[in-house]
């Protein structure tokens, strides 16, 4: 067994005062899909951002497949961007808002991280491209700016935009919170036929029952640390804590947050 | 009319040193604005604290003043510059300064998740600015540093007090020869606000060119 291509030790973030993660350890091995569930403010969002170093951790140990870092006082010093950027081209990143790149079509999108990291041919990253946004069931939009596009449609540019850069691990923070209720399948289907092709992917959502069919594993947070790490049928079946328990009972069939707590002070925005 | 006529050749050549004025130290300023804009937002203090300094000062005084320090001040401290040089330099380092403004406004406009998305492909920060952040942030830009052009051809009439034969020197000439001063200053300034005129149209059109992924 090769070593988990995502590895986390000892992570503690805080933004200003408030302490977002509180000591978190979790590794994700090669091809499994890690939901990370808890209620807003719980630290998921940030956790995944970790996992690409986008947010940088107080203090801790990040691994991403070959590259280690060490944060905070031993944070390691020249160097650092270089092999942050090489961490980054090994994991895909899936945004809440899409983040696609306005002034770019649909393929430009797509192709901009094989022709300028990548450094392929244009041809080959053309073709790379076209196959992407046909696997994401794209490919007429190809010539499209992002603002002629649905939400979902953004979203799945975006999904082929991170599978372009052909990485060990796609990250996904939130894919269908900034989505229509109507638009959520068209996304998810998408993401479940990555499972199906065995990609390595950490999602964060609220959808428990996408969760349920998708996950290999699920982690859930709460307060800045890992409550519950259990096999997704483990975890819906016969939940360990009565915080995981109550959060079920919370959320309805369909993901919907019935009556979660009131979100702490600027969390999942940051 | 026959004033007009026998002007006529006078007047082209101002219009000639106007727009020559205006062109130049709109290109010079506006490379000295992106680079003043881009100090400014850069991680060394010494060189944000240097564009701050430099903002401050040619945005806080008339640029009447700074013209006429480059070219009766300076001579005292050894440089002297020709009229046409020294109102290109005090024209540029005054729109250098609002430029920049304008500039940065236009790279903080950008979306931040868009620095992320960059990153989160693994792109350095050089080439995100120049592929993703900087075609964004000219289009946010677009109107303001449209109005800085059209607001520094105005500022060109102030290089008639440095001897420069731009158009707001030859209508004083034309008045002085024949006390036409009505007829002389009605005229440059319909031909300022034709340039203008134009100077916005192409404006609109740049911004509708710019904004056509956006429609």
């Amino acid at each position: 067994m090769t070593k988990p291509p995502i590895e986390l030790t000892g992570i503690h973030k805080a933004f200003g005062e408030l302490e977002v993660l509180r000591g978190v350890d979790l590794s994700v091995e090669r091809g499994e899909v890690v939901v990370l569930m808890g209620p807003s403010g719980s630290g998921k969002t940030t956790l995944v951002r970790c996992m690409n170093l986008l947010e940088e951790p107080d203090s801790g140990h990040v691994r991403i497949c070959d590259c280690a870092f060490s944060c905070g006082a031993s944070r390691d010093g020249r160097g650092r961007a270089r092999l942050m950027q090489r961490a980054r081209q090994q994991t895909g990143m899936v945004f809440q808002q899409f983040n696609l790149f306005p002034h770019m079509t649909a393929l430009g999108n797509v192709i901009e991280g094989p022709r300028q990291v990548r450094k392929l041919p244009t041809a080959e990253a053309i073709a790379l491209g076209e196959r992407l946004l046909d696997r994401v069931g794209l490919a007429d939009k190809r010539d499209v700016h992002p603002s002629r596009l649905s939400g979902g449609q953004k979203q799945r540019v975006a999904i082929a935009r991170a599978l372009a850069m052909e990485p060990e691990v796609v990250l996904f923070d939130e894919p269908t919170s900034a989505l229509d209720p109507e638009l959520h399948a068209e996304v998810l289907e998408v993401i479940q036929e990555l499972a199906g092709d065995g990609m390595t992917m950490v999602i964060v959502t609220h959808e428990t029952h996408f969760a349920r069919e998708v996950a290999d594993r699920i982690v859930f947070m709460d307060g800045g640390v890992v409550v519950e790490d259990a096999t997704a049928e483990a975890f819906f079946t016969r939940p360990s804590k009565e915080r995981v328990r109550t959060f079920l009972r919370l959320v309805d069939h369909s993901g919907a947050v019935v009556d979660a707590p009131a979100p702490r002070v600027g969390e999942e925005a940051v | 009319m026959d004033m007009l006529v026998d002007s006529f050749p006078m007047l082209l050549r101002g219009l000639g040193i106007t727009l020559l004025l205006g062109v130049v130290s709109f290109v010079l300023g506006s490379a000295l604005g992106a680079l003043v804009a881009l100090a400014r937002i850069s991680a060394f203090r010494v060189l944000r604290g240097s564009a701050i300094m430099y903002v401050s000062i040619f945005r806080g005084t008339p640029l009447l003043i700074q013209i006429m320090i480059i070219y009766f001040g300076l001579p005292q401290l050894g440089v002297q510059l020709e009229p046409i040089p020294s109102a290109i330099l005090a024209l540029s380092l005054f729109a250098g300064a609002y430029l920049s403004e304008n500039f940065r406004g236009g790279i903080l406009g950008v979306d931040k998740g868009q620095w992320e998305a960059a990153s989160s492909i693994g792109m350095p920060y050089w080439r995100t600015f120049r592929r993703i952040i900087f075609p964004q942030a000219i289009r946010i830009a677009t109107p303001a540093v449209g109005g800085r052009f059209i607001a520094l051809m105005k500022d060109t009439s102030l290089a008639s007090v440095v001897t420069v034969v731009e158009l707001t020197r030859v209508a004083e000439s034309i008045g002085n020869a024949n006390f036409r001063y009505m007829e002389a200053f009605l005229m440059i300034g319909a031909m300022y606000w034709l340039i203008n005129t134009l100077l916005s149209v192409g404006q609109g059109m740049l911004e509708r060119r710019l904004g056509k992924a956006y429609a």
